[in-house]
């Protein structure tokens, strides 16, 4: 009994693997083997949850011949995973899914490998901050809350160190002349409970990590780290929807910080093999199961490829490399 | 090799591995020290510098192999660690493992474990041919479905797996 | 009461018969009870497997399940963690290799068991003990989640520091190597968990520019090789024994170990108590099965025997692990805070079929947190009777000949050391580490402080430093409150215990301490 249950399910995720479907054949580039999506952080993360949703969704809708699997390379803050890219230049079938720690590892760190070693694909979405404060607190505002923490003693729970979460809050002391003590964790779940036991002040949460306790009434949004307000409607607790946080520079805080969600590919992919990947995070994009996942994380859903994404990107280097010269976080050895 | 003359016709004295095994430790313990020295000891603008944990674990190592070190020395010098034949024994197999663990990145963890199990059948233990043939190519080949096409878990893999298309 | 009703519903839930497309075949059967058979099965595989975890094994198979409802694929993966819980211990009684970090403790007294020849009865009660841990945290699950959601928010880093303190000082001092070899084991312990990056600044230490040294040293790697690995090295050395062969085999092993279980009560509600704290707080399974090995250790009357085979030291740490394990899901569900790393692979699910974990969770989507729940109740007892029915089969694997099983083993290890990371360095660092293994054993150096302080390291320097952060520098912080303060206190306790005890028994002579 046990035996042909196992081998039912054999024989499904067999099908999922070399899933023959009925794509036209034509003389474009395609994958000929397994492709491997480097994860450059740990498993149940916000990098990891997407490369494993573009997995599933990928299988589901039978959108590649291949299979592809997702690999976790977090060590040295995720130098490992860049690096093991880096060295498999010529490797069409590896993609690596990037978050902050593109610009910052190699900045905090000196680890030897820079954005530009990678082969650009596509910016699929950019994750937003959001800055939480517990709803027990009097403060309702950014003004309140940055007269309350002037008087020092503020603890700002953070994931990581020396990266997005510390860099936004960096950001913010200079911008609103305040200090904060910040503590990181791991993991952005653990720094949003932190928040709701009155362990810490504050955090800069990204809206998947918080929304819930949002929902249940402990925590408060006060603005979003984006040039424009949330274009999510949904009414989430109360009245309140993603789209009524203020942005925060429209309270004085001007600080803006969106964290990347794009794939590269390894050093010296051609052009070809370039757009078959964008081709295929296009149709990933147009399936249900991608927005269902843009929709409950309130993503920005900007979308770039080729020209704009490199400027992007080199953009954002500069600007990182800016805050974490100013915050004193660069590598000093 | 033990210096000590009588023990060393059975086998290396356990007083001279004692000794060893604390040397060792005693290594690592200045390594992990002089690690901890390079990424700071001291209190940063974020609380105790990378380097203080290890420091502390280093220092207090140091202090307990040279406590090993010095109960090594006093111990006996007539005890056997183990003979010559078991250690033989020992190395019988550290030595094909080593092998084996170099020729995966060459040729993939699945032909080298046939090798490796072969191996093992046929000059550790003695089995047929087929027997041999059918556990050694059996068991990596399982192992093949298992990893590759159950779980979708890429494991190294060589020229043959290459050629097959994967 | 409320929760019975909703339980109920969630049995309804689970029990269900749906339409359901299998492979082209229409169907109609209660597909969340199949999905959970073959959740268990896979699990068990899984868990067998060394370094293919709970964690890896979930999130594998996470992306199969996006086209399933959230409850069927909550079920299914739920299951295959349960599964994996159940398989982490069959390895470490058959052949000393734990195939989860949890399952480590086991290895201490259920291997000696299965090398005299009782590894069916150590496998029974390894997987009773299992399976009563892990309804009893479900019970606790049920009755008082939003209770112990609230416990569990008053846990900052200094709270957690002091379990951390707590766990390891239940545990060490018990060993019986000379005290400065157990001090230097540990201390090589505390060292090796520092590798790699440090957390707190993101700033690298101990990695000598080398870019293998980069993500530290797993602590699975070094159980593969330590346990594993150096195991089979003594092996040979002795002239390739494997003494369970002429183990008796039937079902009648299991009615037997069976008749033995109800002694140990107090054993298993300990275990049981300690395995949720622990699984809550959230440090983990492998802390609390350390802990109450440990501890059973301490009170037990058969103290003195531990490691020499005793059955309460394989109920001991199997109980809790399971405790916790089972325990650990319930922040994540009401607080979205993962106790371990499968539950934070869990969470990473949820987040994707569009379930928000949280406070909420319970009162939204009410009809997947209750099934799920009661496929807790189901899953565990299908699980048992599983697992159960494998014993005779598994100890049978114990007849195989040393020359065909060891380089299977050896395999295994290779591919679960290269699976954790997949980093060839791991493989070799495998070797390395079975080679201290054989060394450190001959030499007297204890291993079990040595993985102890690897898996509590990392983390209590963490919480420890956070702490220390947020307090300003003050080691006041650790005694801030009534709930740090107490636990610090018994932490210390449990330190002294064993240096007081160790010296009464220095004084009162030493010889008969070590005769059993």
């Amino acid at each position: 009994m046990i035996q042909s249950k196992r081998n039912s399910l054999f024989v499904a995720a067999a099908a999922l693997g070399v899933a023959l479907s009925g794509t036209p054949a034509s003389a474009q580039w395609e994958p000929q083997r397994t492709v491997e999506i480097i994860v450059p952080a740990g498993t149940g993360g916000g990098a990891d949850q997407m490369a494993r949703a573009i997995q599933g969704i990928v299988a589901k809708h039978n959108l590649m011949k291949q299979s592809m699997i997702v690999v976790n390379k977090a060590g040295g803050a995720g130098s490992e995973g860049f690096l093991d890219v880096k060295g498999s230049a010529g490797n069409p079938h590896k993609l690596i899914i990037t978050l902050s720690n593109l610009f910052t590892t190699p900045l905090g760190t000196n680890q030897p490998f820079s954005y530009k070693d990678f082969t650009p694909v596509a910016m699929l979405a950019l994750d937003e901050f959001v800055l939480w404060v517990n709803a027990e607190k009097p403060y309702k505002n950014v003004k309140e809350f940055l007269e309350a923490a002037k008087k020092g003693g503020f603890k700002m729970a953070g994931t990581g160190s020396r990266q997005e979460d510390q860099i936004i809050t960096a950001a913010i002391e200079k911008a609103a002349g305040v200090k904060f003590t910040y503590v990181p964790y791991r993991g952005g779940g653990e720094v949003a409970v932190q928040l709701v036991g009155n362990h810490a002040d504050a955090t800069v949460n990204n809206p998947i990590e918080a929304v819930a306790h949002w929902k249940g009434g402990k925590l408060r949004p006060l603005c979003v780290f984006d040039g424009k307000t949330l274009p999510y409607n949904e009414k989430i607790a109360g009245d309140a929807a993603w789209s009524s946080i203020p942005t925060c520079k429209s309270q004085g805080l001007d600080v803006e910080y969106l964290m990347l969600r794009g794939f590269f590919m390894t050093p010296g992919a051609t052009p070809e093999q370039v757009k078959f990947y964008v081709d295929l995070f296009q149709k990933v994009r147009a399936t249900p199961e991608w927005k269902d996942l843009m929709n409950n994380g309130a993503f920005n859903t900007t979308f770039m490829t080729g020209k704009e994404y490199v400027e992007w990107v080199s953009k954002e280097h500069t600007r990182h490399l800016n805050l974490m010269k100013e915050a004193g976080f660069l590598s000093t050895n | 090799m033990s210096g000590d003359g009588n023990a060393a016709d059975q086998g290396p004295a356990h007083r001279t591995i004692e000794l060893a095994v604390a040397a060792g430790i005693g290594i690592f313990a200045i390594l992990v020290v002089y690690g901890a020295l390079q990424a700071g000891i001291g209190w940063g603008f974020e609380g105790p510098k990378a380097g203080f944990f290890p420091f502390i674990m280093g220092t207090i190592l140091i202090g307990a192999t040279a406590m090993n070190l010095w109960h090594a020395f006093q111990g006996s010098r007539t005890k056997v660690f183990a003979d010559w034949g078991a250690l033989k024994q020992v190395g019988a197999v550290t030595i094909p493992i080593a092998v084996y663990i170099v020729l995966i990145p060459f040729i993939g963890i699945y032909i080298s474990s046939a090798i490796l199990i072969a191996y093992f059948m046929q000059r550790i233990s003695s089995y047929g041919v087929v027997r041999t043939a059918l556990v050694s190519i059996g068991v990596p080949l399982v192992t093949f479905f298992v990893f590759e096409r159950w779980f979708l878990v890429a494991l190294p893999k060589g020229p043959l797996e290459a050629m097959l298309g994967y | 009461m409320a929760e019975f009703a909703n339980l109920f519903n969630g049995f309804a839930t689970v029990l269900a018969f749906q339409d359901v497309n299998i492979f082209g075949t229409q169907m109609y059967l209660p597909f969340n009870v199949f999905l959970m058979v073959v959740g268990i099965v896979l699990g068990v595989i899984i868990g067998v497997l060394p370094g293919l975890g709970g964690a890896n094994g979930v999130a594998i198979l996470l992306p199969l399940t996006f086209s399933m409802q959230p409850t069927s694929a909550v079920i299914l993966l739920s299951c295959i963690y349960w599964g994996a819980l159940f398989g982490g211990a069959i390895t470490s009684i058959l052949f000393n290799i734990p195939g989860e970090p949890w399952s480590v403790a086991t290895t201490f007294d259920g291997y000696p068991m299965a090398q005299q020849g009782r590894a069916g009865e150590a496998l029974t009660a390894a997987f009773t003990s299992s399976f009563i841990g892990a309804f009893f945290a479900v019970i606790m699950i049920t009755l008082l989640a939003p209770m112990v959601a609230a416990f569990a928010l008053r846990f900052g880093a200094a709270e957690k520091f002091a379990v951390y303190f707590l766990a390891f000082a239940s545990f060490v001092g018990l060993s019986k190597e000379p005290p400065f070899k157990t001090l230097a084991a540990m201390v090589i312990g505390f060292a090796l968990a520092t590798f790699g990056t440090d957390h707190m600044t993101g700033s690298l230490r101990l990695t000598f520019g080398s870019q293998y040294l980069l993500p530290g040293f797993d602590f699975l790697i070094a159980v593969i090789g330590l346990f594993g690995i150096g195991e089979i090295l003594l092996t040979m050395e002795e002239g390739l024994k494997f003494k369970g062969k002429d183990a008796k085999i039937n079902l009648r092993v299991v009615l037997d170990t069976w008749k033995k279980l109800p002694a140990y009560w107090w054993t298993y509600l300990r275990s049981c108590l300690i395995g949720c704290w622990m699984g809550i707080t959230p440090a983990g399974a492998t802390p609390a099965s350390f802990m109450s090995y440990g501890i059973a250790k301490r009170v037990s009357k058969n103290g003195k025997n531990f490691g020499n085979g005793e059955i309460e030291g394989v109920i001991a740490p199997e109980t809790a692990a399971h405790a916790a394990g089972k325990s650990a899901l319930l922040p994540m569900l009401a607080l979205g805070v993962p106790g371990s790393p499968t539950a934070a692979v869990l969470l990473g699910g949820l987040l994707i079929w569009g379930l928000q974990p949280g406070p909420t969770l319970f009162t939204e989507n009410s009809e997947f947190v209750w099934g799920l729940i009661a496929s807790m109740y189901l899953g565990n007892v299908v699980g048992l009777i599983i697992v159960l029915t494998c014993v005779p089969l598994l100890a049978a694997i114990l007849r195989v000949p040393f020359g065909i099983i060891a380089p299977i083993i050896l395999m295994f290890c290779a591919v679960g050391a290269y699976t954790v990371r997949n980093s060839f360095f791991d493989v070799i660092m495998m070797l390395a580490f079975g080679l201290l293994g054989y060394l450190f054993k001959k030499t007297n150096y204890p291993l079990a402080p040595l993985v102890l302080a690897m898996v509590l390291g990392d983390r209590a320097e963490e919480a420890f430093r956070q702490a220390l952060v947020g307090s300003g520098g003050s080691l006041g912080v650790f005694f801030s409150n009534g709930l740090v303060s107490t636990i610090m206190a018994l932490g210390f306790i449990a330190l002294f215990w064993s240096v007081i005890s160790a010296g009464l028994s220095r004084i009162r002579g030493t010889a008969p301490a070590t005769a059993g």
